[in-house]
């Protein structure tokens, strides 16, 4: 119940001695790496923080190549902010020297805040600005320096690398069986260099013919399984849009390989193919060669749409959610600004294809095909979503990770271009939030399954935080081939790595396991809510008082102790009627039990 | 009087539609017997007027529309549709029945409109009385957010008649407050008068409740006891507490207003008051008077604690009655939908709806003047005195808000139900015309949900704090719907004296004893024990006996609270402490512009300051029994989404909502307890079988998020999928944008 700091930083309470966490552990390392090499940690005093809650603020910061901090100790308690040096997406300088002699600059940050300082600066000295040094380790890859993953070298009792497997996930979901193969045609990646190497396809394609039918789609994406029903045999199979262009090219290999998906499951006759796109979208692809399947050439299948905006749209959509929560709120049109942004909207979007993909599954029986243009983006999130809704496996703290490493990672979600990491070109339009979406949906269905996941509120946090953080290898890259040509695995740590270290730290303690049960969310604005705890975490009038994962831990605590009593309660009984002395009639019942939690 | 429409009542209707949907209809005879015997299980005094068969309810099972045949009655408590399928005999719906209602049951004083459907169209009725045709379907949409659907078209035109018009006069039509049921149903019911309320409920009504309260919160003031009459005033409650400066002259002055009533005493010493103002304005004779009788009692209040007060007229600030009631009445539509269409259609513009309403902002302003109450109480240990012209509506919201965020024993149970009839039915919130439950014209325009305002207030409390509060979500929910079941004196009447007056007045010549009316508080009347266990919140943090320890100490434990730094504060000179002389002397400038004192300069700076007290409150370590201050910023506020999406299947969650959370550690608890029972019998049994409760309840997967006042009906349910324009229209050069490789734009 210690309360560490005013703060403006989550940092500065995750890193007082008490919670071990992330931040104190790379501190020790952190402090390491600027003995090794001083050039790599500089520290300037007197620099103002201008802090948008608590006024300007006087201390002094810290740059390492991992971090930047920044300390007052005037304040009582004293205030803390420290942040990996990742988390920048800009450095700009914001104005001109002031006639104080002061020059201020902004960084933008990728996990919804901006940061403002200043500090004395004489022109034409010859001494840098300590924010010039921001702007290099902020931007290894624009600066040809190592990105910090590759430093870091915390050992850690798991190494999370080895969290997936794609043979053990197959076997585990019954692979491979009489209709489904598992192929390593795309070994050395060249049916399709962003997919991974171990693929399932229907059991009657040979590996020849799916060569051909990569041709067919775009980026060389095929459609493959990602998971099947336990029951009814229904799949979810993913892909890219069709190579239709223009004059409605076919191909007789697509045709069959979607054939041979549909026959894969005897419950049904027929094949639902969700196009996460709008359809005028899905149209305009046309003009590029891609677009849509056409139900002519596609005996037996359904073609929906499912009206999921591009990636521009939702880069759009964040950018102004953050005008809106950041830093102030305005009180009395909170909902209707918040309803402008159309950030939820997006998220009610995406959960509604996702909830129709497993409806269609569970319910309807039905093989589904999902993709959207490449496959990368909307297709990753809708079949994740769809498998954790159908398949409680996921919802446990290691199924997670492997829906991560599986679906996101493997699959070939571009992370390197989405988030930009180490790199100076901010106006990138490659990048956008998918993931984040992703993570927000998810954090939308804990929200209305408060017992159906293993993991808690503070594991999606600390996902989003090391997705930006460049201190484990995980979301580096583009592709799986990507992540072994740099040796990722040997040459960086995974996040699973630190995250399986301390699972208690991510537990959910009121988890049930509702084994096979189906999820279906209420897609409703009613039942959706903007994420407070991740994007409007740095004001302080909105944060609880107790760090969350605290508040996580006395629960678990708490239910410790009554599974504890449960049990003494239970060998006390048992050993009663083991003995069951008549003598002790009417002896008053063993020690009083306190109920109240 | 109450059987002019009645006529009809009891008499057997004859279907004139024979359908071809339910073959047991064919055999026209049996039908009738059984119609006949089918009446609800009355309630004592409870008569029935009329009915009509068979007539059919619409109801949405798993997002289907399906339709049940049965018989519609109108009695004279409520609207009763009995449907000729066999009861569910689901345990789970069974564990949470309402005594009195069930789910087809309206009482007439939970009806909020009718609607009359006439072909495609649907009329708000206002009479009964309709010039040309009768509609075939009646739609009632009720004041607990049910919406009922029952069709007229298969009965006989006569019947259909008759259950119209008597439906619409006994829920529409003025009445006489002893046509209210809980007249009828007094009469005949024995009160257990030592059982009424299982977890006790301080009344109030007695002088030794008020010292017992005095002497708990450790006030230095003097309790009046001699308006037993109500000689003092006919609006203030028989036993109240006031400055002990106050003379036994000037209680007489101005039939009750502008005496400061006590609430509630800080443990600095410094208290609460309230008051219903005098008319200060008024350029008359009597404003002089008024101005020096308000100066002197503002100086009886100042002398109770530091010589000083700050004072608060509420109308000036906070919303009227009239505008809660305009936004209320636009906010609840938004609950009742007809169908699953204008459910997705409303779902496009929600939060923008939501906002336009102006229901959780004013909730917000509530909570913020409480704040700015504590505030002054816990930082400055200045007296407060709020006021309003009647000092029962808005005081009643704040007063209570302020003892809740304070007190740890008003968030017990008992406490709570305490605080209602402390602040509330003593308090003489006019519940009859604030509810209008007697349909009066002339009391249209005093219709306000002031109390369910409340109840918001204390959920989103609740919702912050869940560990601080021992009632449950459930509880206020269901303390919201009893408002409107009209059995209990709570909520029956406009104050003390008007209960007593009326209750006098049964006592003429042939009544036996004081009639019976039950208070809401003995919740035995509508639940049995097992049901109301789910008014109790599993995640209370009860207080530990080593806590409670240091309670009995002259200096309890919030004290620490003073230390906090006041110089960061802003105050204007005006609103400083100080001495008397001082302080009337600008009580008398303030006297002549309207407002007292402000305790801020301005709205903004008010708000500044209070943020900063949050803040400050805020970094110190949380303590459940401990002040909260519950946070205002925009996201903070949530809809109560038990209370308006429960009868909404569209919004259900199937195997989710919170009571997945309260299910878990109740099964744990349960498991201990009865653990705990075995060992206590093992000493004269040797066999046991310990499944028990955790056995019995149903698994939380196969529950909803509206348990326990819906429960899903089949266990192969079907995802709600949003139909219809699922977005407004992106018109956006970037939604046409290809997703790769398109450099020139942004």
């Amino acid at each position: 119940m210690e309360k560490s700091g005013s703060a403006d930083s989550l940092g500065s309470k995750r890193s007082s001695s008490r919670q071990p966490s992330v931040d104190s552990l790379t501190r020790y390392r952190c402090v390491t790496v600027t003995c090794v090499s001083l050039c790599h940690g500089v520290a300037a005093s007197d620099v103002t923080y201008i802090c948008p809650f608590l006024g300007a603020i006087r201390g002094s910061l810290t740059v390492t190549n991992y971090r930047l901090f920044f300390k007052c100790l005037d304040k009582d308690p004293a205030f803390v902010l420290d942040l990996p040096v990742g988390v920048i997406s800009r450095v700009e300088k914001i104005g001109a020297i002031s006639a104080q002699g002061e020059v201020s600059f902004g960084l933008v940050c990728k996990d919804i805040r901006n940061l403002r300082f200043a500090h004395r600066y004489q022109e034409g000295s010859l001494k840098k600005s300590i924010f010039e040094l921001v702007n290099k380790f902020a931007f290894p890859v624009s600066n040809a320096l190592r990105m910090f993953a590759f430093e870091y070298g915390q050992p850690f009792p798991e190494n999370g690398w080895k969290v997936y497997d794609p043979l053990a996930e197959y076997k585990r979901q019954g692979l491979p069986n009489e209709s489904w193969r598992i192929t390593k045609a795309n070994e050395h990646y060249d049916v399709c260099e962003t997919y991974p190497a171990t693929l399932v396809v229907p059991a009657n394609i040979p590996d020849e013919e799916l060569k051909r039918v990569a041709a067919f789609r775009a980026k060389g994406r095929i459609p493959v399984l990602s998971w099947i029903h336990p029951e009814t045999q229904a799949t979810v199979t993913r892909c890219s849009q069709p190579m239709v262009g223009v004059n409605g090219k076919r191909s007789k290999e697509d045709e069959k390989h979607l054939q041979a998906i549909m026959d894969a499951n005897a419950q049904s006759h027929k094949l639902f193919i969700f196009d996460a796109r709008p359809p005028v979208n899905a149209a305009a692809n046309k003009m590029k060669g891609g677009g849509f399947e056409s139900e002519d050439a596609y005996q037996n299948a359904e073609l929906v749409f499912l009206d999921i905006h591009n990636i521009h749209v939702m880069r759009e959509s964040l950018r102004k959610l953050k005008e809106v929560v950041y830093p102030n709120i305005e009180e009395s049109h909170w909902l209707s600004n918040l309803e402008s942004t159309h950030w939820l909207e997006h998220i009610k979007l995406i959960l509604a294809g996702a909830l129709r993909i497993a409806d269609k599954v569970e319910s309807g029986k039905t093989s589904v095909v999902v993709h959207c243009s490449d496959g990368w983006d909307r297709t990753a999130q809708l079949s994740s979503l769809a498998m954790l809704m159908l398949d409680g496996f996921y919802r446990t703290l290691r199924g997670f990770q492997v829906l991560v490493e599986k679906e996101w990672l493997s699959f070939g979600h571009r992370f390197q271009l989405r988030i930009g990491h180490g790199d100076r070109n901010h106006t990138d339009a490659d990048r956008s939030p998918v993931f984040l979406q992703f993570i927000d949906c998810v954090w939308q269905m804990t929200r209305q399954f408060p017992a159906a996941f293993e993991f808690n509120e503070f594991f999606l946090i600390t996902i989003l935080d090391h997705l930006y953080s460049c201190l484990f290898g995980t979301f580096l890259c583009n592709s799986e081939q990507q992540r072994l040509e740099e040796d990722l695995p040997k040459r960086t740590v995974s996040l699973w790595s630190y995250i399986n270290s301390q699972h208690e730290e991510f537990t959910n303690p009121l988890y049930v396991d509702y084994a096979n049960h189906v999820l279906y969310p209420v897609v409703s604005m009613r039942h959706l809510e903007l994420w407070v705890g991740y994007y409007i975490r740095w004001n302080p009038r909105m944060r609880p008082q107790e760090p969350l994962h605290q508040h996580y831990r006395e629960l678990l605590a708490k239910r410790a102790e009554l599974q504890r009593k449960v049990e003494e309660l239970q060998r006390e009984v048992a050993g009663r009627v083991a003995v069951a002395p008549p003598e002790k009639a009417g002896s008053p019942a063993g020690s009083p039990v306190q109920t109240c939690v | 009087m109450l059987s002019t429409l009645g006529g009809g009542g009891g008499k057997p209707a004859k279907p004139s539609f024979v359908s071809y949907v339910t073959p047991e209809e064919i055999n026209q005879t049996e039908k009738e017997c059984s119609r006949k015997e089918k009446h609800p299980d009355l309630l004592p005094g409870e008569v029935i007027f009329c009915s009509a068969g068979p007539v059919l309810k619409s109801i949405k099972d798993d997002l289907f529309q399906r339709v049940v045949y049965g018989t519609l009655l109108c009695t004279n408590f409520r609207v009763s549709f009995i449907s000729d399928e066999a009861p569910s005999d689901e345990e789970a719906a069974q564990l949470f029945k309402n005594k009195l209602y069930g789910e087809n049951d309206i009482p007439l004083t939970c009806v909020d409109h009718i609607y009359g459907g006439f072909d495609d169209k649907k009329k708000l009725i206002i009479s009964g009385f309709v010039k040309n045709k009768y509609p075939s379907k009646i739609i009632v949409c009720c004041k607990d957010l049910r919406l009922f659907h029952f069709s007229l078209a298969y009965a006989k035109e006569e019947d259909a008649k008759k259950i119209f018009q008597g439906i619409v006069y006994h829920c529409l039509e003025p009445k006489s407050l002893k046509c209210v049921f809980a007249f009828s149903y007094g009469e005949k019911t024995l009160l257990n008068k030592e059982n009424q309320t299982k977890p006790k409920t301080v009344m109030f009504d007695t002088s030794e409740d008020w010292a017992q309260e005095i002497k708990r919160t450790k006030g230095n003031c003097k309790l009046i006891s001699n308006n037993a009459d109500f000689s003092i005033s006919a609006k203030l409650p028989q036993f109240f507490i006031v400055p002990t400066h106050v003379t036994q002259e000037d209680l007489t002055k101005f039939d009750g207003k502008g005496i400061p009533i006590w609430c509630w005493s800080h443990h600095s010493g410094c208290a609460l008051f309230k008051t219903a103002s005098l008319p200060l304005m008024q350029e008359d004779a009597s404003s002089q008077l008024y101005k020096s009788y308000m100066e002197g009692m503002l100086n009886a209040v100042a002398q109770t604690h530091l010589y000083s007060v700050k004072t608060e007229e509420l109308s000036d600030s906070l919303p009227t009655v009239q505008d809660i009631q305009q936004s209320y009445s636009k906010f609840k539509q938004f609950f009742l939908l007809d169908n699953t269409n204008d459910f997705w259609m409303t779902d496009v513009k929600w939060f923008s709806s939501l906002e336009g309403s102006c229901w959780l902002d004013i909730i917000r302003q509530c909570l913020a003047k409480a704040v700015e109450v504590v505030e002054c109480l816990e930082k400055e240990n200045t007296n407060v005195l709020i006021m309003e012209e009647e000092g029962s509506d808005l005081c009643c919201v704040i007063s209570s808000l302020v003892q809740l965020m304070f007190d740890p024993y008003y968030r017990t149970l008992g406490g709570f139900q305490s605080l209602i009839q402390k602040e509330w039915v003593m308090g003489g919130h006019r519940f009859l015309d604030r509810c209008n439950h007697l349909h009066l014209k002339d009391k249209e325009q005093s219709q306000a949900p002031v109390f369910l305002l409340f109840l918001e207030s204390v959920w989103q409390l609740q919702q912050q704090y869940p560990p601080a509060f021992q009632f449950s979500e459930t509880y206020l929910t269901v303390l919201s719907d009893s408002i409107d079941v009209s059995v209990f004196s709570t909520f029956l009447f406009n104050s003390p004296h008007h209960m007593a007056s009326i209750a006098k007045a049964m006592l003429e010549p042939g009544q036996r004893s004081p009639v019976n009316w039950p208070t809401v508080w003995d919740w035995s009347v509508q639940f049995d024990s097992r049901a109301q266990d789910f008014f109790i919140n599993p995640l209370y943090m009860e207080r530990s006996r080593q806590d409670k320890a240091p309670r009995k100490m002259p200096r309890p434990k919030h004290q620490r609270h003073q230390s906090l730094p006041s110089s960061a504060f802003k105050f204007s000179p005006s609103a400083k402490k100080g001495f008397l002389k001082d302080e009337t002397d600008s009580l008398k400038k303030m006297l002549r512009v309207k407002r007292l004192s402000r305790w801020m300069n301005s709205p903004d700076s008010a708000q500044a300051s209070t943020r900063e007290f949050f803040v400050a409150w805020q970094r110190r370590p949380l303590d459940y029994h401990g002040l909260l201050l519950p946070c205002l910023e925009g996201p903070t506020l949530r809809l109560w989404s038990q209370r308006y999406l429960r009868w909404i299947p569209e919004a259900q969650i199937f195997g989710g909502g919170s009571i997945t959370i309260l299910k878990k550690l109740a099964d744990l608890l349960a498991e201990v307890q009865d653990l705990r029972g075995n060992l206590d019998r093992q000493a004269c049994r040797a066999d046991f079988n310990h499944q028990g409760v955790v056995a019995r309840a149903k698994s939380s997967i196969q529950l909803s998020s509206a348990f326990p006042f819906t429960m899903p009906r089949s266990r192969s349910f079907k995802p709600a999928i949003p139909i219809g324009p699922l977005h407004s229209l992106i018109t956006d050069s970037l939604a046409d944008q290809e997703d790769e490789e398109n450099l020139g734009i942004v």
